[in-house]
């Protein structure tokens, strides 16, 4: 009777932590990749659908672009800010420089569609100091040819078939380069330690370094035109709601913008919630609709999504330890006593825990999409080895004069199981189990990339806006908990312990 | 002590216990019996002597089944080792080791009546025949409730023979268990051990390096000499009739 209330009260609290943002009608959910600009289209997108109405549920920061992706296409989330030059490159893989009605046509089969551009091009560009484009005459990238300027790249840039080496091609350049962090060389040729480098054409340091773009002439970089991926499917209400975002911003307008956010530390809400109160008619929002984002923005909901990152990050790691402590102890307990099959699962299990916790995450999605259920396996994943590794060395390498002394009394592989191996191996069990814990409270925090929430989420946006204090946000809490975990079955392994 | 003419005739139980009939037994490249013979006297306690690596508590462990020989045959009380159902069988036979090989998160009490607690005795049952344990091997009361590592050496090899005795066994298999202890514990040790075995006699088999406890224990005594018996009978006269240099120079390094 009590066992079953117990049974009652936990899925009843298992819901309630399962509602944490839970749908209701006329919900769309917003997706974004994991750096600053994705984030800020995002949100813009995001509170333009709620001033019109809309109930938005915000997926951000996921884990690159073929994760966003694949979550569109299955649906997880109905859209996300995506650029053209990537679509055709990296997931089309079309040749040219396709535009966006050839690169929809292509999408319609996979039953997506990009809608109308918001009018600029995020694409690579070779940057020199204004002051010093004005006094040799730079203006076009062909303008560099047998100028004796300091040029140095990114390393990607420098590797990339469609980089320096294609460029130098184009536009018969033979200066020597060198390789230069992309995060230093803003700095670099502000100092005038350099003279030439790469960078985004909205990076929002170039306006503050005063940074001229040289002019693609030659049309050698692909395009890179923001808009919103959704799919065919998409409502009318979502479209029309949607249609001012077109041609809402160019190309300074967005290094503005995401200086606000990377340079003067400025939260993505806040930056968004700007730039659409003031251009609200453009954006074909009227004052009421505005006035809702005004209440919105006011908001300092962190608190409160905190609790929720929180309570969303125990699920995670709960289940996935539960799975792995049924599962890794019934594995334990059929082979331990075959060496050589308890060491093919002992290495097994090692294996798992040799893939990079992202790949294995992304080897998640095509199987079992995004979110809370792949997220949860690769953690199960995770949480297996140590608590394998353990039972079934325990088991297996109980005192022998023990185990002869239980035959000869006539137990039987059961019993011998029973009152020997098992007692003498819990407290090695506990800290498998305690292990497992802490590993997959930690890794827990990367799930946040396949959308699966959690502590993660604060970190992954604090890491791509540059703003320790959001990673502080999710990474303090993470190793609260982690070592609140420790503590709790520390003592509880004291207990199941033989006393000293 | 001079040498003499080594016997010619292994002396024979009548009424026999155990028998080993022609076993060979091989671990791997190392054999350790070959064409083994050799009968054990009933309600006595025999005494299995010889120096480490002689084969004496593989001989022992086939009489329980812990170790099968690899021919011939290994027959208790005139019937086969059942190797088919070796639990049940194994609950006949009691077993104690040096160093006791009590299970170190039992208690005492816990740790003598397992195997009473597994074969269905009531606790009152096995409450009680704890108890009398504990007055045969002159252990207190307050032992019940320790763990092993609670006991002193000697107390823990007590309860490893109250372990062993506790279902009353018709045999009894005793690999060196009075060797780890101090010789004051252990002549203290004998004694309780002879005072419990009079409360239930049985078909002892002792191994041990001890030639002096053989002498002090032993109603039957068998030398082995890398697998081979080469010598048995009754321990006063073997031990003044060394039958072979092996014999003797056991007996002279321990007794002279």
């Amino acid at each position: 009777m009590i066992a079953k209330r117990i049974v009652i009260g936990l899925c009843l609290v298992w819901c309630a932590l399962g509602s944490v943002g839970a749908a209701a009608v006329q919900t769309v959910t917003v997706g974004s990749k994991n750096f600053g600009e994705s984030y800020l289209l995002a949100e813009i997108a995001a509170q333009v659908l709620e001033a019109q109405g809309f109930r938005v549920n915000r997926k951000l920061g996921l884990g690159g672009t073929l994760i966003c992706y694949e979550a569109l296409k299955n649906a997880e989330i109905d859209l996300y800010p995506e650029y053209t030059g990537t679509l055709s490159q990296a997931v089309l893989n079309l040749p040219g420089n396709p535009d966006r009605t050839q690169i929809n046509q292509v999408l319609a089969d996979q039953g997506l569609e990009l809608l109308a551009e918001y009018g600029f091009n995020n694409t690579y560009a070779i940057v020199v100091r204004d002051e010093q484009a004005q006094q040799l005459g730079l203006r076009r990238i062909g303008d560099l040819h047998q100028q004796n300027l300091t040029a140095a790249f990114s390393h990607e840039f420098l590797q990339r078939e469609d980089g320096w080496p294609g460029l130098a091609q184009r536009y018969n350049l033979q200066q020597p380069t060198k390789g230069i962090e992309h995060g230093l060389a803003y700095q670099a040729i502000a100092d005038g330690a350099i003279d030439v480098t790469d960078a985004y054409s909205t990076d929002g340091e170039l306006q503050r370094y005063q940074l001229r773009i040289l002019q693609d002439d030659l049309g050698y970089f692909p395009e890179y035109r923001a808009a919103t991926l959704v799919q065919t499917s998409a409502s009318p209400q979502l479209r029309q709601a949607l249609a001012g975002l077109h041609n809402m911003l160019d190309e300074s307008q967005v290094q503005a913008l995401n200086a606000k956010v990377a340079l003067q530390g400025q939260s993505f809400q806040q930056v968004a919630a700007d730039f659409i109160r003031a251009n609200a008619s453009r954006l074909g929002l009227s004052e009421q609709d505005t006035a809702k984002i005004e209440t919105l923005s006011g908001q300092s909901p962190w608190v409160g999504q905190l609790w929720g990152h929180f309570m969303r990050h125990l699920q995670l790691t709960g289940s996935a330890l539960f799975a792995a402590i049924a599962i890794g102890l019934g594995i334990s307990l059929l082979v331990y006593r075959r060496q050589r099959l308890a060491e093919i699962v002992v290495y097994l299990c090692g294996l798992m825990q040799t893939i990079p916790s992202l790949a294995l995450l992304a080897l998640m999605i095509p199987l079992f999409g995004i979110g809370f259920l792949p997220a949860i396996i690769a953690l199960f994943l995770y949480s297996l080895l140590p608590i394998v590794r353990n039972a079934i060395t325990a088991l297996a390498n109980t005192d022998p004069t023990l185990v002869r002394v239980s035959a000869a009394l006539g137990l039987s592989g059961w019993e011998q199981l029973r009152y020997l191996r098992l007692p003498l191996a819990t407290p090695a069990i506990f800290a498998g189990i305690r292990t497992a814990a802490v590993i997959s409270i930690g890794t827990a925090t990367l799930a946040a990339f396949i959308g699966a929430g959690g502590l993660g989420e604060p970190i992954v946006v604090g890491l791509s806006l540059n703003d320790t204090n959001m990673i502080l946000r999710g990474a303090i809490p993470a190793a609260v908990l982690a070592i609140v975990v420790e503590l709790v079955f520390a003592a509880l392994e004291r207990r199941v312990s033989p006393p000293r | 002590m001079a040498w003499r003419q080594p016997m010619t005739e292994i002396d024979t139980p009548n009424d026999s216990a155990v028998g080993f009939h022609q076993v060979s037994k091989s671990f791997g490249a190392l054999t350790v019996f070959e064409d083994l013979s050799l009968t054990l006297p009933k309600d006595q306690i025999t005494a299995i002597v010889g120096t480490s690596g002689s084969g004496k508590t593989t001989l022992l462990q086939m009489i329980n089944g812990l170790e099968r020989p690899d021919q011939g045959e290994v027959e208790v009380l005139g019937r086969p080792v059942p190797y088919e159902n070796l639990e049940s069988y194994r609950r006949g036979i009691g077993y104690a080791v040096q160093g006791a090989g009590l299970f170190p998160h039992l208690t005492a009490e816990q740790n003598v009546t397992l195997v009473a607690k597994l074969v269905g005795w009531s606790e009152a049952k096995r409450r009680s025949r704890f108890l009398d344990l504990l007055k045969t091997v002159d252990l207190d009361e307050d032992v019940a409730s320790r763990l092993p590592r609670q006991l002193s050496g000697g107390q823990q090899q007590r309860l490893g023979i109250c372990r062993a005795l506790m279902l009353q066994p018709a045999i009894l298999l005793l690999d060196e268990p009075f060797s780890a202890v101090d010789p004051i514990t252990r002549l203290g040790l004998y004694e309780s051990f002879e005072q419990a075995r009079q409360a239930h006699p049985s078909t002892t088999v002792l191994v041990t390096h001890d030639l002096r406890e053989a002498r002090r224990l032993a109603e039957f005594m068998v030398i082995l000499d890398a697998g081979e018996v080469v010598q048995s009978g009754v321990p006063r006269e073997v031990l003044a009739n060394p039958a072979t240099p092996y014999a003797e120079r056991l007996i002279e390094s321990q007794l002279s």
